[in-house]
Order: C-alpha cells, then structure tokens, then sequence
C-alpha cells in the first residue's frame, strides 16, 4: 500500500470528529432548508437559473472583449485597473499600491481571491498587518485558520470556541458566550482600525462592464467600511466575475443570496463606480481593480471546462455536498472547498497537487441540482477524471493530464474492456466466476470493514433468462 | 430528464440486464422481465450484452468504456424501447453516451440508442401504465431513490407511484432520503472512508423508520445499503430491514 | 503590468468563442402589485429582518420622524439641510435633537463622525417591495457615511417611489441613462451577520438598527 496522502490523513481525522461533523450537519440542514424555503415554485427557480446561466454565458462568451469594456469604462470613472497573471503578479501589485501610500496596514472585507492570492500571509512577511473585518474571517484569523466555507468562513466554529478564542486573545474583555456581545467586541475593536486604516481591500461579486460598476454583496457592512472610510481602496477578483449589462445585475443578485444563505437578498448591495468625486465628502480617493488570470484563461480555452468559470460563489454546492457535510472544509487543503473547489482547484493549481480531490466524489449530483447557474459539477469531475488518466494530454488545457494514470489500473481497465465488449469472453467468465463464488474471500478490504462481501448469484441473469425462454435474438 | 411525451405501449421491447443483476441480483432481472411479460409485451434479451460501460466511464477510462458502449450498441440495433432495472445504468446510455459518443463515427447510433432508453419504474409508470393489485401481507416500507433515478433520469417519484398501488403497504420516509447512501461505484472503495459514513448515516437513518423493507431501483445501493445491514446484523447485533430490488419486490407480491 | 494584459488577453481572443443560447437572458419576473401590496411587502420583508417601518404621511411625516427621535432617546442627529426632507427638519429643529449637518469632509471630523453621532437621517431614491429594499445614491450632500457609520440609520421613502422588483427600479428610474453615482447602494435591514454558530446579531459594523419612515 502506498503511504496514505494528507487528504486521506485529513479526512479520517475529519471523520473521527463527531462533535464537529454533528455541527456540520446542523449548519448544512439550516442553510439547505433556508434555500428551499426561498423557492417555492420549483418552475420559477429553473426559470432563473436558466437566466442566470444564461447570463454568465454570455458574458463568458465575450470575456475578452467585457474585460475591455470594463476597464475603459472603470478608467473614465477614475478607477486604476491592473491586470495580474499569477497570484504573486497580483500580490505585488497590491503591495507596490501599498508602498505608494506608506501604508503599514490594510484592512480587508470577505474576498476569496485574496485568500487564493495568499495575500494576509504575503503582505505580513513583509511587515505589513491585513486584517479581516468580516466576523467570520476575523474569528478565523485570531485562530490562525483559513476559511472552513467560502461565504461562512467560520462555520467549523462552534460557540463555545469563539468565546473561549476571544477571552484568550482579549483577555482585558470579560468572558461571554451571548453572541451580541461577542459580536459588540468584534465591532468596537474594528471600528477603531476602520478608522485609522491607510488601504481597503475588497473582492468583487459582479463586475460591469457597460457602466465600469464593482458590486458587493454582504450583510455585516464591512464591506461597505473597508470599499469607504480608507482613503485607498483596492479591488481584487478573478477575470471572470464580469457581465456585459447592467440589467444582468437583477437576476443574478436575486438568485445569488437565496442559493447562499437562503435570504432574499442580503443586507447590502453596493454597486461601486470611482472613487470620490472632488465635491463628494468622503469614500475613497484612490480606487483600484486588480484582475486576476491565475490559470483562469486556461479553463476559458475549454469549451467543456469553461462552464467552471459561470461561477458566482455561493456556495450552495457546498451546502448540499454530502461528502463536504461529512469532512468539512479544511479536509480539502484548498482554498475553495467543496464540490466548487474539488473541480476548480484541480483546473487552477494542476491535478498533481489537487488531483485526489476529484475522487471525493459519489457523483450523486447534488451540487449539480442546485447550482444557480447550471454548473454540471458532476459532469466536470467525470472529465477531470479522464483528464487525470487520458494518454491524449494534448486534448485538454488541464495542467499534469495524464500524470494520475497508473500501470496497473490502467491494465485491469483494458481488460475489462476487452472481456466486456466481448460477449462469449464475458459470459464465459460471469459463469465461470458464479461457479466458483465460493471462492470469493470475505474481506474485500475497506469495503468489507462496515459491509458484508456481496455474494455471487448461483446462476447469472442471462443463464435464468434463457433456462426461462425468453427470446435473445 | 423522463421524456415530456411519452409513446403508447410497445409491442416488443429491449431488456438491459446489467452486469450486477447479471452477476449479483439475478432475481431482481427475471422479476423485471416477468413484469414486463405480465403487461403482454414481448421481451428481447440480447444474450451478448454486458455492461454499459459506467465503471470505465466514472473513472475516467473513456476509451475503454466507449469500447464496451460501442458493443452494447450494436446488439439492442431495432428501434425499440430499451428498459434498464436501474436508474445509474439508464442515465450512463441515456446522458452519457451522447458525450461519449461525441464526434465519433457511430455517434447518430448512440444518440439514436440513448433516445430508446427508458428506467424500468419510469417504464411501467409511464409507458405501460401497470395496475398492480396487492397480494401481500401488510408490510412498512422504505424506498431509495438512487442519485442517478433521481437526478440524472429525472424518476425519483416512481417507485412510491408503484407502490401507491399497493393496498398493504405502507411507505416509511427517512430522513435525508434524497442524500447519496456513498456507494458511487468506485467512490466506495477510493473513498472508503467517506463512503462509510455515508452508508452509517443510511442505515441509521431507514432504521429509524421502522419499516422492515427496504426497496431501490439499483442495485448498487441495494448492494451497498444492504451489505451494511447485513454486517450491523453480524456485528452489532441489529434486526436488517429485508432489501431487495422495487421489481423482484412488486412481483413477490403481485403474481398469483 | 500591461505585459499580463497583453498576455491574458492575447490566451482569451485564441480560443474559438463557444456558441450560447442566451435566450432567457432578457426574461424579467412579471410581479404587478398595486400600491397597496407593494407597501404591505415592503413592510412584512423589512419587519422580518428587524427594520422598524412606520407609516405617515405628508401631513404628519415630520411629527413622526421627531417621535421617532424622542422614542430612541437621540441626542443627536445627522443629515443634510438641503433634502427636501431635511430642509424641513432643519426648519423645525426645535422639535428634534440637536441637529448636526454633513458639511465637512469625513478627514476632518472622523472622530466625531464615528464616535459621537447617534444617528443619521437619510432620503431614499426608491424601494423594492419584493426584497424589502431602500435604494440610496450617494451625492455630495448625503455622502455614503451617513447611512453607515452612526448606529441608528432613519430612512425616509416617499412610497410613490416603491418599485415591485428592482430591475424595475433600475428600469423605471433609468440608471443607465442617468449614468450611476459613485456609490449605488442597496440597503435590506440593519447590519447583520450569523458567522458565530448561525445565531444572528444585528449591528456587526453598519448601522444596529434600521427605521424606515414611509411617506
């Protein structure tokens, strides 16, 4: 047996946690009866996402010509648009803004491609403090965790921990575990970084392109803090988070949150076009985009796996994965966990280091159903799992294809091909191994460690069938 | 998805075995045909067929799982309805065959194939509108659905239609029901683990129902589920609810 | 980094552009409420996350909004003189806390702005009685601040202005054309978040508590 992998360490030790896997499931039950509640009418949901996908893909489908818009339009609005290839191309770029301004400090609203970036890690080995602001990131970074869930990223958290994490870090606030005042230290203690913060950082929900518009979606207000009180604020987000129109913006803001959380909408939506004009009081006097590639364009040169790109990061894949609900997020090692992350992750960093992601999976599709905009999750996996094993690696844009496919694997499939797509050399062994099923061992390893070894049938179907005279042709 | 329109009954149809039913649960195939027969509809078995190619499929050998598809389709080549007693085998020849078949020189025959095939609940639901009469003693019963019946053949509601009909039994629901039970083929034994948990979580969960019968339209869950009954019975010491596939299950207690 | 720009761009024009069917793009949800419903929405949404809505009207608006005040126990108030609300605020100050104008920029009275107003008092573009929704715009004279920072956020909606969903709001007010604000800003409720063990709390970092006043 090879040495098991981290996945495989990670997620047996997930699974050994029945307290936090009980927590998981409760979260998971909440989130996905929140979303069901939001959709009555079953005909008008398939509607919208027929919309919504239908929206993403056009967009998609003039990527290039979007990203030019928008950056035409952002530039005349006075926003400062840098385009970044890699992580560390984007990080840089957030750093030299950064050093323009003298700033020590940035203080940071939820964004998932800064956590892709590495950006906390990065900028503090260069001496400069990032400081989450959303409630959930904030818990996580006194922890010195990642997010456990891209839009509750302290979901692994329970409520006893955050109480004990706060008096442990600020032991001059007294213990408490009542939440409102939890949340009351949280607010005074960032209200007072709000107010001195050099730089903001943000990500961006939606992008447009025909008006040079940054949306953001968030119920807490630290968005709307970190994009308004600094007098820099920096944007960074993935290439593909733009639509073409305005009105494009309706449909996908009232499908976004119900996937998510259930709501109908979340508290704030704040559609952001320049920084401050010279007669305006306050925001922002700088305002930046970074857009991101990071293996991005490569997925767009697949018809097939560009479908990836469609997605608008709510997570509701997450929610109803029955495999993430068993090993929650960390187990993944990725940025994005999840069925997302198991299709994504792999496309972004390559199948040699997140390829044994794409087994995690029993393609049951639920992600799939749920998806808001028509991702066919289970779909993707299935060819990502061919990319892996494939000896035509020219065919696809996946980085490492073929780099999974293993001698032996590979020569049990070719011999099962050969015996199933021949009928005499099948059926002599399917009665050759019914006549012998006394032989088959009881231990059929890990299947056999919570299940009894499947016994084969005395006579085979097609034996029965034809004993019985049904035609055969 | 199960077709909008659906043809008038057919006087002579295809039957699709599968390979574990061929192998495993011959019972639940020659209870299918019986159904089918009872509705006085000629049933072909085509004594070359194998497998539809599903494990070479999900684990991503496409080349050698279109070599055993492209077999399959040559030997259902009438244009005839073709029934599968399992939702995951249907969705393969149904959804996935057109994929596979994508740009090669056979392809207008898989699509063809793929357009004749239909799940065997779905069939007898939809197509041959079966009245069943129960003669069985009261019992409770759960149902699977299977991932695939449920949302890649788009026919979770079938097997409860099926036995609607059934005056002396009564359906159970458990918890989670529309939760994968962790078999997915090779998934179980890539992912033992996780797959366990699933299955522990199943069982648990149908347990709590009560009812003493479990009924699934593909027996890759049946096999799944009801192994870790079995074992819990061998091991735990707990009472196994009786498995078995919906048709061997409808034939038990509606043939005379 | 015009190189990345060349780069990404250059890998994006390569690619054969897939063909989509982007038929049901244009699709808008037909909802027609009368004013009544719209109103009766509008109200049971912003109820639900724990907005205050109170009904007035152009006679007794003002009276309202000083009750209001008073109820909170306010010391102050922030606005702008020169809405056509504000205006008349201004005109009765009497009746209200001391009042305070957003005169300045925020660089020159941050300290007070964040730690010594109470509330801040808004006009509103419209509403969305689908999500329970006050749309704002900010302009030199209601800056994005004044919505956010103090702990109490009172909003007035003239309910003349209540759209069904907000595409028609976008629609109807005519965005596009009108060219957006700096900051187009969607508000649903006070500020909130469940990201300790799902347990909601109100007033993370925007406002604790939402008072909307329909006119």
């Amino acid at each position: 047996m090879a040495k098991p992998t981290e996945f495989r360490i990670d997620v047996e030790k997930a699974l050994g946690k029945t307290e936090v896997r009980a927590h998981f499931r409760k979260a998971m039950d909440t989130l996905m009866t929140n979303r069901r509640n939001q959709f009555p009418d079953d005909a008008a949901l398939q509607a919208l996402r027929t919309q919504a996908q239908a929206i993403r893909a056009n967009a998609l489908s003039k990527l290039p010509e979007l990203l030019e818009q928008l950056e035409t339009n952002l530039t005349k609005n006075g926003v400062q648009v840098h385009w970044a290839e890699t992580t560390d191309e984007a990080n840089q770029i957030v750093l030299g803004i950064m050093q323009k301004h003298h700033a020590q400090s940035i203080i940071k609203g939820k964004s998932m491609v800064s956590e892709e970036m590495g950006l906390n890690h990065f900028l503090e080995e260069r001496g400069i403090e990032a400081l989450e602001s959303d409630l959930g990131e904030f818990i996580i970074q006194l922890d010195g965790e990642t997010p456990s869930h891209i839009i509750m990223p302290a979901i692994h958290k329970s409520k006893e921990q955050i109480s004990k994490l706060f008096h442990e870090k600020f032991p001059d606030i007294p213990y408490t575990d009542n939440v409102d005042e939890l949340t009351a230290s949280a607010r005074r203690i960032l209200r007072d970084k709000f107010y001195a913060a050099p730089v903001g950082l943000s990500g961006v929900n939606f992008a447009v392109a025909e008006t040079g518009t940054l949306c953001l979606v968030e119920n807490e207000g630290n968005g709307r803090m970190s994009t308004t009180i600094p007098p820099v604020h920096i944007a960074v987000t993935g290439i593909e988070k733009v639509v073409e129109k305005l009105s494009d913006i309706p449909p996908l803001l009232s499908i976004l949150p119900r996937s998510a959380t259930g709501q109908p909408i979340t508290t704030y939506f704040n559609m952001i076009s320049g920084p401050r004009k010279a007669d305006e009081k306050d925001g922002p006097t700088e305002v930046h985009l970074v857009l991101l590639d990071n293996g991005r364009s490569r997925i767009y040169s697949d018809p097939e796996l560009l479908a990836t790109l469609r997605c608008i990061r709510c997570g509701a894949c997450i929610n109803h994965c029955p495999v993430y609900v068993r090993i929650g997020g960390h187990s993944y090692g990725t940025v994005y966990p999840g069925p997302i992350g198991t299709i994504l992750e792999p496309q972004k960093e390559g199948l040699k280091v997140h390829g044994e992601l794409i087994q995690a999976s029993s393609l049951c599709g639920a992600c799939g159903e749920v998806c808001p905009v028509r991702i066919p999750i289970p779909n993707i996996i299935n060819r990502l799992r061919h990319d892996s094993v494939r000896k035509d690696t020219e065919n696809t844009p996946t980085q490492d294809a073929g780099t999974r496919r293993k001698p032996l694997e590979a020569a049990i499939w070719q011999a099962w091909s050969w015996s199933a797509s021949h009928p005499s050399l099948y059926n002599f062994g399917g009665k050759t191994a019914t006549q012998l099923r006394g032989l088959v061992p009881n231990n059929l390893g890990a299947w056999t460690k919570v299940r009894t070894a499947p016994k084969l049938a005395e006579q085979t179907l097609h034996q029965q069938l034809k004993a019985l005279g049904v035609d055969h042709e | 998805m199960s077709q909008t329109t659906n043809p008038p009954k057919p006087d002579t149809i295809y039957f699709f075995g599968t390979c574990l039913i061929d192998l495993i649960y011959p019972k639940a195939g020659v209870s299918a045909v019986q159904l089918l027969q009872r509705e006085r509809v000629k049933v072909i078995y085509p004594q070359a067929q194998t497998c539809c190619g599903q494990p070479a499929w999900n684990s991503g050998y496409r080349d050698e799982a279109r070599q055993v598809a492209r077999a399959q389709i040559k030997f259902f080549p009438k244009n005839i309805p073709i029934v599968i007693p399992s939702g995951s085998c249907a969705g393969m020849m149904k959804t996935h065959y057109p994929e596979l078949f994508k740009g090669e020189a056979d392809e207008v025959e898989a699509l063809n194939l793929a357009n004749r095939v239909y799940e065997l609940t779905e069939f007898l639901v939809d197509v041959l509108k079966v009245q069943l009469q129960d003669l069985g003693e009261a019992v409770e019963v759960a149902v699977h659905t299977s991932c695939s019946a449920r949302r890649e053949m788009g026919v979770a509601d079938k097997i409860e239609q099926l036995l609607g009909q059934l005056s002396n039994v009564d359906v159970k629901e458990q918890a989670y029901k529309t939760e994968c039970c962790g078999f997915g083929g090779t998934f179980a034994i890539k992912e033992p683990e996780i797959s366990a948990a699933m299955v522990a979580d199943k069982t648990l969960h149908i347990r709590a129902t009560g009812a003493t019968q479990l009924v699934s339209q593909d027996c890759g869950c049946l096999m799944n589920i009801s192994g870790a009954f079995a074992y819990q019975a061998q091991h735990e010491g707990k009472a196994a609810p009786k498995a078995q596939h919906i048709a061997e299950f409808l034939w038990e207690r509606t043939h005379g | 980094m015009s190189n990345a720009r060349t780069a990404i761009l250059q890998r994006l024009n390569s690619v054969e552009r897939p063909v989509v069917d982007v038929s049901a793009r244009e699709s808008l949800s037909v909802v027609s409420w009368d004013k009544a419903e719209c109103i009766h929405r509008f109200t049971e949404r912003m109820q639900a996350v724990r907005a205050e809505v109170h009904r007035s009207d152009r006679g007794n608006w003002l009276d309202k909004v000083a009750e209001i005040c008073k109820t909170k126990g306010l010391n102050n108030l922030l606005l702008s003189p020169k809405t056509e609300w504000g205006q008349v605020i201004t005109q009765n100050a009497a009746q209200f806390p001391r009042l305070k104008h957003y005169e300045r920029s925020i660089e020159d009275w941050k300290e007070e702005l964040f730690y010594q107003v109470d509330a801040g008092l808004t006009s509103t573009l419209g509403g969305i009685a689908e999500t329970g929704t006050l749309i704002l715009w900010s302009s030199p004279d209601e800056p994005r601040t004044l919505s956010l920072v103090p702990p109490i956020h009172i909003a007035i909606l003239d309910t003349d202005k209540l759209y069904t969903t907000f595409a028609k709001a976008v629609k109807t007010q005519g965005w596009l054309e009108q060219g957006l604000p700096t900051n187009a800003l969607l508000i649903s409720g006070p500020s909130r978040s469940a990201d300790i063990a799902q347990v909601l709390a109100y007033g993370v970092h925007g406002p604790r508590e939402l008072v909307v006043v329909l006119v």
